[in-house]
């Protein structure tokens, strides 16, 4: 009896951090949806973060505030020399110079022997706690909803609707789309970081292309319209594989299998009939009752 | 007095077709000026140049004597040059109001810092600013729309929000390509009434328009182009009597 | 050196044969198909299911494969791109949608085959196929017969592909479409129908290089399509997104740079050299090789 309430907390412990790292996560790539941007080199800042803070924990014995530090600075730092160049790029050109670098890092750390190649580094003392990541989490919010109705949010707003409009009223598009790449690194960094203290490891492989597609999945189910849209979308796409593993014996199929298709199956219903995401359903249905009401 | 805009011999190519063609003139303070000419004249491509979409090949473009050609343009904007677009390039799924909001981006004052430590000041600016970009669009007389997303207003409509929007910079010029096309008569009167009172305001207007009945009512001077070149300059009457204006003209059905 | 060259070509010719159907779609309507990898991985499992169960030859599985690869590029059309047409976003809702259809056919794969390693049963082809091999003089190498199958069939498909292009009603309809789907509209062409083919052809396309891919290396499982789904995406950004023969060239290119890493640096850097050819690419010339230097009008 015991046992299974241990256990039952570890699992739901595990769950809840998730959510919060995994919306850190789908924030990082919100920033830069927000302003149009494609940009998907969350994975790539992520690793950065996590083995930039392993780093510093196991070899180092830096505080862990200190460590977080780190993870937050650096990737924002390099996002600028990547940002530069890469910006100038249009839509699906921009996503793919993005996933190539996350692929590049990927690969540079599978060759790396300081950090063990592709077994990566383990033993990495648990600093993170859940209430750790709900304030970070928090934090990021207020941010993002502070930029929210001040100009910055109207201007981020605009280059996404229309960017050569929006330089001709005296917005400095180039600046605001690098600063929120730079914003969404470091939130990639600080995520990786806390992953990293918190499941003991890091390795190369949590870092691959379709880890920076499910932070896109998150924030695109979710509702990329607005910063509570990624959160929502991470919630509910963290939990509901825990909810999907009951299941799945009743209906007769693999967890793994249904985890995937349901994902799959949503993400192609919210791209087709609900393109502002979850969070709009509400207004969605008003909208849909008030069309249907006899007048 | 200083001219507040110059362009001195501009030259504009694009691959084999030249645009603009060693075009010269200037725009006084508070002045109307009217660049009219037939389709294909390079007017657009002129108000390009001027707004900072892209280069020019040759030439200079001055304002308040100093170089503004080769700049981008949220640079060229925040000199006080505020344009309208010939395809109506409002943000479709912004409201009327958060349009006009977006022009007001170069006054609004709260600091990064200020607003994130949420000082009284920056808190209540949001209002403030909307509460001025519904005055403008009372202004283009459109009060009783501005909460409609811009890509349900009509196209007269729309024309409208964008000349709100251009003023909401209080620029010192303000280029309009085209504004009253499409648009009905009553509107284009209002317009002109409009251009009129920003004038006297101060600011100087550069009017692109085909619809030369209302340049000639509207402008102080005028400005003919065709081919890229500049075929006629002067007063309304001067333009109105001059052959070669009336020869490029002519095939034109007006 | 020789060996490598013949190793290079062979790999190059499964790229190329992936990045035209990759290219086609991309053409055609402007969005980069990520479901593409996944049609790969399936058609080598039906390849696979074929000759286990209706013990096919190989011969004839590889036609009706890609016949019904071709059917899948069908659904994905209808479900997963048809309905976004003319909608704002659809580059980026396109990709989205792709990726989820990409999702829903791995489900399935695992669902049907499971997570592991399936290879073909003994006997499928022939011993010699594999170990006869051929000396090549000059080039200094031999080619296993199985390799020269799958290096001919390869190039079977791409000339056919071309002709198709260039000289049939529907070749010249797709070219159409590609240029201006309104101008083809008013010209009488039936876009619908034409995209749909596209989307059949690049499908057919795409399967036939998982069919020869599962073959050559016969290890077949739901996430093969992984490796070379980005590898793809290099092959027709280097060869120019759009372009029939960048796909082809950058294909054949990136499968000789490939073999040739691997014997120096080690089997680690093998992707390494795709990507950061990639991100150079992509930010010095974006329309990469023989690319269009704008992108087409609606």
């Amino acid at each position: 009896m015991l046992d299974a309430l241990l256990s039952f907390y570890d699992s739901y412990q595990s769950t809840v951090a998730y959510v919060g790292i995994n919306a850190l996560l789908a924030l990082s790539v919100y920033t830069s949806l927000s302003c149009g941007q494609l940009a998907l080199a969350s994975s790539g800042f992520a690793a950065i973060g996590a083995y930039a803070s392993a780093l510093l924990t196991l070899r180092a014995g830096w505080p862990f505030p200190l460590v977080l530090g780190v993870a937050v600075l650096l990737p924002a730092v390099l996002a600028l020399p990547l940002g530069l160049p890469v910006l100038r790029l249009k839509g699906v050109f921009l996503a793919i110079a993005t996933i190539a670098f996350g692929e590049v890092i990927r690969i540079g750390l599978i060759n790396w022997a300081y950090v063990k190649g592709a077994e990566g580094l383990v033993a990495i003392p648990q600093k993170t706690s859940v209430w750790m990541i709900y304030l970070l989490l928090a934090a990021a919010l207020f941010v993002l909803g502070r930029l929210r109705g001040s100009k910055w949010g109207f201007a981020l707003e605009a280059i996404r609707e229309d960017e050569p409009a929006a330089q001709t009223m005296g917005i400095p598009t180039g600046q605001y789309k690098l600063s929120m790449l730079v914003l969404g690194a470091a939130l990639a960094g600080l995520a990786g970081a806390l992953e990293a203290h918190f499941t003991f490891m890091v390795a190369p492989n949590g870092f691959t292309f379709r880890r920076v597609v499910d932070m896109l999945v998150f924030a695109v189910v979710g509702g990329a319209q607005l910063y509570w849209g990624p959160v929502a979308g991470a919630a509910f796409l963290t939990i509901l594989p825990e909810l999907l593993r009951d299941l799945a014996p009743r209906v007769g199929i693999e967890p793994g299998p249904l985890r995937l298709l349901v994902n799959g199956l949503l993400l192609l219903l919210v791209i087709l009939f609900l393109p502002s995401g979850l969070v709009s359903l509400p207004r969605q249905v008003r909208r849909f009752r008030a069309a249907r009401s006899p007048e | 007095m200083i001219p507040l805009l110059r362009l001195e011999d501009l030259h504009r190519d694009f691959g084999g077709l030249r645009a603009v063609d060693g075009a010269a003139f200037s725009v006084l303070p508070g002045e109307v000026h009217g660049l009219i000419g037939p389709n294909g004249a390079g007017k657009t491509s002129l108000l390009n140049l001027v707004s900072g979409l892209f280069p020019p090949t040759s030439g200079r473009i001055l304002l308040d004597e100093q170089p503004i050609h080769g700049l981008a343009p949220h640079r060229v904007a925040a000199l006080g040059v505020a344009r309208t677009f010939q395809n109506i390039r409002l943000f479709p799924d912004l409201s009327a109001r958060d349009n006009v909001v977006v022009g007001q981006h170069l006054r609004r004052r709260p600091s990064l810092a200020a607003r994130l430590l949420m000082l009284p000041g920056a808190r209540s600016e949001v209002g403030s600013a909307r509460r001025e970009a519904a005055a403008l669009l009372e202004r283009v007389g459109l009060s009783e729309r501005i909460r409609v997303h811009a890509r349900h207003l009509s196209y007269g409509e729309q024309r409208r929000v964008e000349i709100a929007r251009a003023l909401a910079s209080a620029p010192r010029l303000l280029l309009l390509d085209e504004p009253t096309a499409g648009m009905s008569l009553a509107e284009v009167r209002a317009v002109a009434a409009l251009i009129r009172q920003v004038a006297t305001e101060g600011r100087a207007v550069l009017l692109v328009e085909h619809n030369v009945r209302l340049v000639m009512e509207v402008c102080d001077r005028i400005t003919v182009l065709h081919f890229g070149k500049v075929i006629a300059q002067g007063t309304p009457s001067e333009v109105g009597r001059d052959p070669a204006v009336v020869a490029a003209y002519l095939g034109e059905a007006r | 050196m020789g060996q490598q060259i013949i190793n290079g070509l062979f790999l190059g010719s499964i790229y190329a044969l992936f990045a035209l159907g990759y290219t086609l779609v991309f053409g055609v309507l402007d969005i980069l198909n990520l479901a593409h990898a996944a049609v790969f991985m399936l058609a080598s499992f039906f390849a696979l299911a074929l000759s286990t169960q209706l013990h096919l030859p190989i011969a004839g599985a590889l036609p009706l494969t890609m016949v019904l690869a071709g059917l899948l590029g069908l659904l994905l059309e209808r479900v997963a791109f048809r309905p976004l047409r003319g909608r704002a976003d659809s580059n980026i809702a396109g990709l989205i949608s792709s990726l989820a259809m990409a999702t829903v056919f791995e489900a399935i794969a695992l669902e049907v085959w499971g997570p592991n390693i399936r290879r073909f049963p003994e006997g499928t082809l022939p011993a010699a196929t594999v170990s006869f091999r051929i000396e090549i003089p000059l080039v200094g190498g031999s080619v296993s017969l199985l390799q020269l199958a799958v290096i001919s069939v390869a190039m079977v498909l791409v000339l056919g592909l071309t002709f198709l292009v260039r000289r049939s009603r529907l070749g010249r309809e797709v070219r159409a479409v590609a240029e201006s789907p309104r101008a083809a509209q008013v010209l009488g062409v039936n876009v619908d129908r034409t995209i749909a083919a596209s989307f059949f052809i690049s499908s057919a396309l795409g399967g036939a290089a998982g069919i020869l891919y599962g073959l050559s290396y016969n290890a077949i499982s739901p996430d093969m399509g992984g490796s070379v789904e980005l590898k793809g995406l290099a092959v027709i950004i280097v060869g120019g997104m759009g372009s029939m023969p960048g796909a082809v060239v950058a294909g054949f290119a990136l499968g000789l740079i490939e073999v040739f890493v691997v014997a120096h640096l080690g089997a680690s850097f093998r992707d390494a050299v795709s990507f950061a050819a990639l991100f150079l690419v992509v930010v010095l010339r974006p329309r990469g090789l023989f690319g269009a230097a704008s992108m087409r009008e609606a």
